[in-house]
Parts: structure tokens; sequence; C-alpha cells
């Protein structure tokens, strides 16, 4: 009995530390921005990519130059709404002042300056793939942004979810440094690999999640219901979307359909983003768009 | 004097039916005419707009005198009044067959801006539509910008 007792209490002990093992925020290493110097055009080029805008403007703004990431859009899921955060440069309700370590830690491993985990709402499993380069740029673009005094609204998120120290075990099961697609022989894929599955985050909403919320990588942009609403977000994989790689990168710059109908909601967001790219960089989207294999 | 009261309770009941049968049948709206029309108009943009943009992603060789027309044509299309097509209850979350958001009743000021700038943009492609196939290229950016404004806003997501 008392071997039973503490059989059970080393194996509490243990899966305690197991929990606060796997739970506690993983870091970046500060060495790999050591050195860089930033180039705030490649980092507009980067934030138009990353779609930075399209979730952390005010929510109905119109699409401008040099948005005001003021936040306050809501994204409804399975787990709670969840609102997006001020991010502007401002020092008190943004996130002005921060270093280039603390924007490294928030945009690609999920962490907090103060070291919380942040919900995955925010696409840190896909900006972890992001070039060092193009990180420290980014920051250097953000920095050149308006500065905005709306306080960031707390998220609508209920038990358990609401206990942030168990995102660990989310980040544990569902984020990977992996790319999905795992061979991009030319330069044209790898940069449309990318922009696709790191900068864009396509798969967040083009590809149905499990139970926990973790992205089903094995059905890959294969389409998903709306989260916390009705309806579908399209298939985007060429078994399931007959357009072209020009439909597609037509599409990407004007909104237009292959049919002429045009973009809209969320979506419509997106184009707004990839209109500000260049044509060889929609082109290479719509090319791994193309490459992604059938099942 | 109790004939047309039974009338008026004959033509209530009838009437409730024949909504109760819509309501079940989904199909039939009390604003099937005016959202069918709505339709109409967007089809004859993307008809147009068809036009010009298989133009200028070279699909059709460029002419000038049918790119012409289609711009003129969308010109005309911004212009039409199209308040009658709108009427109150006709969006997505009170009737069948439509993806107007009811937010498009509450936010007319906006509402009317985004449809100042499809103007704006049908317009500066008259302008450009006939010079050249460069021209007509450079114009498909900003009316797409302007439908895709309006329809971010207020068209539900399928």
């Amino acid at each position: 009995m008392l071997l039973a007792l503490r059989g059970f209490v080393a194996v509490g002990i243990v899966g305690i530390g197991v929990f606060f093992w796997i739970t506690s925020p993983v870091k970046v290493d500060p060495q790999t921005y050591a050195g860089l110097t930033a180039n705030p055009e490649n980092g507009k080029m980067v934030f138009w990519a990353a779609g930075c805008a399209s979730c952390h403007t005010e929510p109905g703004s119109d699409a401008t130059d040099a948005p005001s990431l003021s936040g306050g859009q809501a994204f409804a899921s399975d787990f709670g709404t969840f609102y997006a955060p001020n991010i502007s440069p401002d020092p008190d309700h943004g996130i002005g002042g921060w270093t280039v370590e603390e924007f490294a830690n928030a945009v690609q491993k999920g962490v907090s300056p103060t070291g919380q985990h942040y919900y995955p709402a925010f696409p840190y499993s896909a900006y972890n793939k992001m070039q060092a380069q193009d990180l420290v740029d980014l920051k250097a673009f953000f920095d050149t942004l308006p500065a905005d005094q709306t306080e960031s609204k707390a998220h609508d998120v209920g038990f358990p979810f609401n206990i942030r120290r168990n995102l660990g075990g989310w980040k544990f099961l569902f984020v990977s440094d992996e790319w999905v697609l795992d061979t991009a022989p030319t330069p044209e894929l790898e940069r449309g690999r990318y922009l696709v599955e790191a900068l864009a985050h396509c798969g967040e909403c083009h590809t149905p999640r499990n139970a926990l919320g973790g992205l089903e990588t094995s059905s890959w942009l294969e389409g998903a219901p709306v989260p916390g609403g009705k309806g579908r977000v399209p298939a985007i994989s060429p078994g399931k979307l007959n357009w072209t790689a020009e439909d597609i990168a037509y599409y990407l710059e004007t909104g237009f359909t292959p049919d002429f109908d045009s973009v809209g909601g969320h979506m419509a967001a997106v184009v707004e983003n990839m209109s500000r790219l260049t044509e060889s960089d929609r082109k290479s989207v719509a090319a791994y768009l193309k490459a992604i294999p059938d099942e | 004097m109790k004939f047309r009261k039974v009338a008026v309770i004959a033509a209530g009941a009838l009437l409730a039916t024949t909504t109760v049968f819509a309501e079940s049948h989904g199909a039939k709206s009390p604003y099937d005419s005016q959202i069918k029309a709505r339709k109409g108009m967007m089809n004859l943009y993307a008809v147009n707009l068809g036009v010009l943009g298989g133009m200028a992603r070279e699909k059709i060789a460029y002419d000038a005198e049918a790119a012409q027309v289609a711009a003129d044509n969308l010109v005309a299309l911004t212009s039409v009044n199209v308040n009658s097509l709108w009427p109150q209850g006709s969006d997505s979350a009170s009737t069948e067959g439509t993806r107007a958001l009811p937010e498009i009743w509450s936010n007319f000021p906006d509402v009317g801006a985004k449809s100042g700038a499809l103007k704006d943009a049908a317009a500066a492609m008259q302008g450009l539509a006939g010079a050249d196939l460069a021209s007509l290229q450079s114009g498909m950016g900003a009316l797409g910008g302007a439908c895709g404004a309006c329809h971010k806003a207020y068209r539900q997501e399928q």
C-alpha cells in the first residue's frame, strides 16, 4: 500500500516535471539575429506578404500604405473569441520599444516579452519559418508605422483554454519547423513555398484542423470549415481547384476570379496584401499551389 | 359586413400559409425580384469586366473598340440608381437567396463611399480602355480593388 502510494507520488512528480518541461516557453537564440542590418524597404514586402495588417487593423478599415495596427478585430473559433491586439509602435498600448529579440520571440516562437505563450490564432507556427533577415527587416518596417493608443481587448476564452501554460503542450504537439512540401526543386517553388507556408500562412485557414486545433497537414490546403461560423474556406490544392497558375496569379493581383466575379470576405484582405507584392512572387505562389501532390 | 370580415381572415390565413410555405421551402423571398435584379447587375458587371480582363490577360486579342464598349457599359452600370434594389429586410440574415450582409443597411455612408470608388475606377477605365493594351491593363487593379472592397465588408462568405 505504502509502496503503491510512493509509486503514485513518483509518477505524479515525474508527470508534473514533464508538464513543466513541455509547457515552458521556448525562446529564440538571439545569436540568430545578431549582426544583421535592417532594411525597412524589404521589411515592407515581408509585412504585406505576412499579412499583418489584415488582422491587426481596426475592424472595417480600408487598405492603406501605412496602416494603423491598433487591433480589435474579433476571430471566432471553437475555443473562444480572440481579439487581435494593438501592435502599433505605441510604447504603452502597442509594441513600441520592443527589442528585435522580443519581437522575434513573439513572431517566431509565440512567446511574449514576459514569457507568456500567445494563442495560435497568431500564426507563429508559420512565421517560425521566416528567415532571420526578413524578421529583422519586418521589425524595422513596423517601427515606421503610426503609433495608436487603443487599448488591446482581452480574449474571450473559457476554461481550460484560458490557461496559457497549456499552450506549451499545443506547441509541442503541433508546431513544426519542417516544410509541408518537402521538396522544392526550383527557385520559384522554393520562393512559393516560403511565401505560402511561412509568410502568407495560407494553411491557417485553407487547411482543416483536428479537435485540438492542430492543422491536419495530410489534408494540406484542401479547404476547411470557417472557424466559429458557417460556410467553408475553399480548397486551393490542385486536385480541388481547377484554376490555372495564371488564373491564381491574376486573382492575387486584381481580385478577379476566372469568371470575373470578385474576391470577398477575409480573402479580399489577402488580395490587398498580395497585390502589393511583385508579379514574380505571385507567380511563385501560384506555382507552389500547382505543385502540391494530390493524395 | 360579416362577409368582409371572413374574407379578411381568409386572406390573412392564405397569406400566412404562403409565407410559411415560402419559408419552409427556402427559395422564395418577398424580395425575390429585387435580389434577382441585383444579381443581374452583378452579372452585367462580370460580363463586361470579362471582356476587359480577357484582353488584359491576353486571352483574347486587344480590340480598342470592343474594350471601349465594355468600359462605357461599366460606367453606365455605375450610374444606375439601384436604391430600389436594396429594400430593408432583403439581407442575408432576414431572407433566403442572398449573401448581402445586414451591415449594408447599417453603414449606408460607407456603402456609398465604396460605390463611389467603383464609379471612379470605371470612369478611369473609360479613359484607358480604348487607348492601348498597356493602358487597359493598368486600370484593372483599381476596378478589382473597388469590387473587392465592397465584397470584403458586405458579402457573406460562402
